[in-house]
């Protein structure tokens, strides 16, 4: 299988010989448990339990009738205490269901399709997001939404991601060592949803052992490994289909315009366990890493699982850490607080240093022309920088800022460390409301 | 707190100037080796009073200190590159300090500046003094520069000291010329060293330095390979079109740029009243930079047709 590659990009260190050889510990549920209405794009829940009520595991506990929504469960079984407001870890606060875990692990029953081969496309889909289902990379898509492209776009392959690009973390990787086999049947549910017959999946050349096994379960099933180069963002959607299959999706438009849909490795996991084990979405595989972590480790644990406690269990030297991160370095989210739980998205904590920062005071841009040369987008970064500054929101959309995919990579090699990716996540805020 | 990336290469402005700084040394020292202590005096009295000049404007400006940054260090020791050994001692001081204040500071800084600074202040100093700035001399004696000595058609070998090969020569720099100019040996090693560093693109010195060659051979020239070799070609295809600053960002504006250059100095040397024209080509080409940098965004990621086969 031919490998094409994209333009741009940098080589961050990828930091992840520290978990990668690590076998997933599955962490002990906590004594309460926080889960937030909000954690997939689109509207956020409405919690179906009221306070003092006691809820099964994996009983849905929040729904809504918006088209843009999906479903959240009880990780645990236990009483509902609280619903309340509460920080957590996208922005600003979101209504929170709080569960006092009893201990017993009490399921409820359970809705599964055993024989999934024989169930209609309307059915898979309507368990999928009753499953509470959203893509694991980080930006937590709604599935179902994912897997009913446009009935205009032809699509002809399913393309997995299983670049994990994203230094540091190394849960895609364990998943694909620890279950390949929940993978490859996620990914023949999928592929009877799309009505397609090939599948790719994706993997960085410095996870030759995720590569191995997944040529592994792959082998007679038509699913193609193809390893890809170490580089950031690999992951990236638009990056992942030019450097599988080198085509370009046009700008404003979705990978369903060229006939692929992108699904994480992760996601085809989750809805062989959602639709066949009948399992919602409730458990998430975390790499707790970075220097200021003792012993780090790659943790299955429950949402709503404070971060506070994913810290203690891995040993955290607090004055060490500059800063605290939920999801990779270059595109997670900054935490100026531990007391915020583990969400759908959430794929690693990373407690980082100051040398691992390697924050450097702001100068003067000096037109190097590096932050051009890596940007997989082929923008101008330096410009959004420079327009910001004057606040002109309405150039920095003639420099096609709408099409930036905020992957920092400018920033990221600004010898003068200008602060682009602000400039850019104002300026799009600006333009969105200036269109408004 | 604060937007991702939440880390950052160890790349600084300030590494980045160093590496300049250590590509430049070479030079120096062949300099060094072939004008002696004069040499070492013309380019301390540039370094310092560059670095000098930048320190008033930041503490009139109420600025904190730039001067770590190492941009004026190299602008020192390009303006004492660009110049002959034997300038009077007060025009090094002035060009050094109307480099930095003219060429830099008033425009805002490191970054700021449109004009290469050390070509600023060489610029100024040919206008002011037209004399003082051609006159060459080795060992004492003046005479001709190679370039000098093509344009009026005189025997090469009469602008050597150590007669010899003229190809040797050159690329030792054993010859009359501006003092960082003269080696083309030391300036190749600075350059590849930057190359290497990843500072500067390749593609930028070598398409100046081709387009000279055909340019000047199409334009007439006897000798297109003595061209590359003698004046401020090299110091200025590897050290000043270089410049970070006031060159274009984008991958397609800088081959633009480099071919102008290139296609301004030979018709300068060929057809113009100098013999040399590196340092007025590359303050050109500088003043059209941000016209090029316009017109010369990248096609963004996308732009395709729906097909996007
Ligand atoms: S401009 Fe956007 S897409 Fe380009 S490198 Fe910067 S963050 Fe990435
Ligand atoms: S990388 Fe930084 S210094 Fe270089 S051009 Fe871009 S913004 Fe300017």
């Amino acid at each position: 299988m031919k490998f094409f590659g994209f333009k741009g990009g940098v080589h961050p260190p990828d930091n992840k010989a520290q978990t990668a050889k690590l076998v997933t510990e599955d962490m002990v549920s906590p004594k309460m448990v926080y889960v937030p209405m909000q954690q997939h794009i689109g509207a956020p829940l409405d919690p179906i339990v009221k306070i003092g009520e006691r809820v099964l595991k994996g009983q849905k506990i929040a729904d809504s009738k918006a088209f843009m929504s999906t479903t959240i469960h009880a990780p645990v079984s236990g009483v509902v205490k609280k619903i309340e407001k509460r920080v957590f870890p996208l922005m600003g606060q979101a209504n929170t269901v709080v569960i006092e875990n009893d201990g017993k692990d009490e399921w409820c029953e359970l809705e599964k399709i055993e024989n999934w081969k024989e169930a209609s496309t309307e059915e898979l889909l309507k368990l999928i997001r009753e499953k509470g289902i959203v893509g694991i990379g980080g930006a937590s898509f709604p599935t179902h939404i994912k897997l009913n492209p446009p009935k205009d776009c032809k699509i002809d392959t399913l393309l997995l991601n299983g670049a994990e690009c994203e230094p540091y973390l190394n849960s895609d990787n364990r998943l694909m060592l620890e279950d390949p086999k929940a993978i490859v049947e996620g990914i023949k549910i999928i592929k009877k949803i799309l009505g397609i017959d090939s599948a790719i999946i994706g993997i960085e050349e410095n996870k030759p052992e995720a590569i191995a096994s997944m040529k592994k379960v792959c082998e007679g099933t038509g699913i193609e490994v193809l390893p890809l180069h170490t580089k950031y963002p690999q992951g990236g959607e638009k990056q992942l289909i030019k450097a599988a299959l080198n085509r370009e999706v046009p700008s404003g438009k979705l990978p369903a315009a060229v006939g692929v849909v992108v699904q994480n490795t992760g996601t085809a996991a989750a809805i062989y366990r959602g639709i066949v084990l009948g399992q919602p979405l409730i458990e998430k595989i975390v790499t707790v890493s970075g220097k200021a972590i003792k012993e780090p480790k790659n943790l299955r644990v429950v949402i709503g699982t404070p971060f506070s406690e994913l810290l203690e269990k891995c040993g955290v030297d607090r004055e060490k850490v500059d800063k605290l991160v939920m999801g990779g370095p270059m595109m997670g989210m900054a935490q100026f607080t531990e007391d915020v739980p583990v969400i759908k998205g959430t794929g690693g904590l990373l407690a980082l240093t100051d040398e691992e920062t390697n924050y450097c005071k702001p100068q003067a841009c000096i037109s190097c022309g590096k932050c051009v040369d890596v940007c997989p987008m082929n923008l101008v970064p330096f410009m959004y920088g420079r327009l910001a500054i004057k606040e002109e929101w309405d150039n920095m959309g003639q420099y096609n800022l709408m099409d930036c995919i905020e992957c920092g990579s400018c920033a990221y090699i600004c010898p003068a460390n200008r602060p682009l990716t602000e400039a850019i996540k104002i300026g799009k805020a600006k333009l969105r409301s200036m269109k408004k | 707190m604060g937007p991702s990336p939440h880390i950052r290469t160890s790349e600084t402005v300030d590494k980045v100037m160093r590496d300049v700084i250590i590509a430049l040394v070479p030079a120096l020292l062949m300099a060094i080796y072939v004008f002696k202590l004069k040499a070492v005096i013309v380019t301390a009295v540039s370094v310092i009073f560059c670095m000098l000049t930048e320190l008033v404007f930041n503490k009139i400006r109420n600025k904190d200190c730039t001067l770590h940054d190492g941009s004026a260090i190299i602008t020192g020791l390009l303006f004492a590159f660009v110049i002959p050994v034997d300038m009077p001692i007060q025009f090094v001081i002035i060009g050094a300090i109307v480099s930095i204040a003219l060429g830099k500071m008033l425009f805002g800084g490191l970054g700021q500046n449109i004009f290469n600074p050390a070509l600023v202040g060489r610029a100024f100093i040919q206008a002011s003094w037209p004399v003082a700035i051609t006159t060459f001399s080795l060992d004492g004696m003046a005479g001709p520069t190679m370039l000098d000595a093509m344009k009026r058609s005189l025997p090469l070998g009469d602008v050597l000291i150590g007669k010899g090969n003229i190809y040797i020569q050159s690329l030792i720099g054993n010859m009359g010329g501006c003092l960082g100019e003269t080696s083309a040996l030391a300036l190749l090693i600075g350059g590849l060293y930057l190359i290497y560093k990843k500072q500067i693109d390749w593609k930028m010195p070598t398409i100046i330095i081709a387009t000279v060659f055909v340019c000047t051979y199409l334009l007439g020239a006897e000798n297109p390979l003595a061209q590359i070799l003698s004046g401020g070609l090299l110091l200025g295809a590897f050290f000043m079109a270089t410049d970070m600053v006031t060159s274009p960002v984008t991958p397609k504006g800088k081959i633009i740029f480099a071919l102008g250059i290139g296609f301004l100095i030979s018709v300068i040397r060929m057809k113009g009243g100098y013999p040399e024209g590196t340092a007025f080509s590359i303050l050109i080409m500088n003043g059209v930079t941000p016209l090029i940098n316009r017109y010369t965004t990248p096609k963004k990621f996308g732009e395709v047709k729906a097909s996007g086969k």
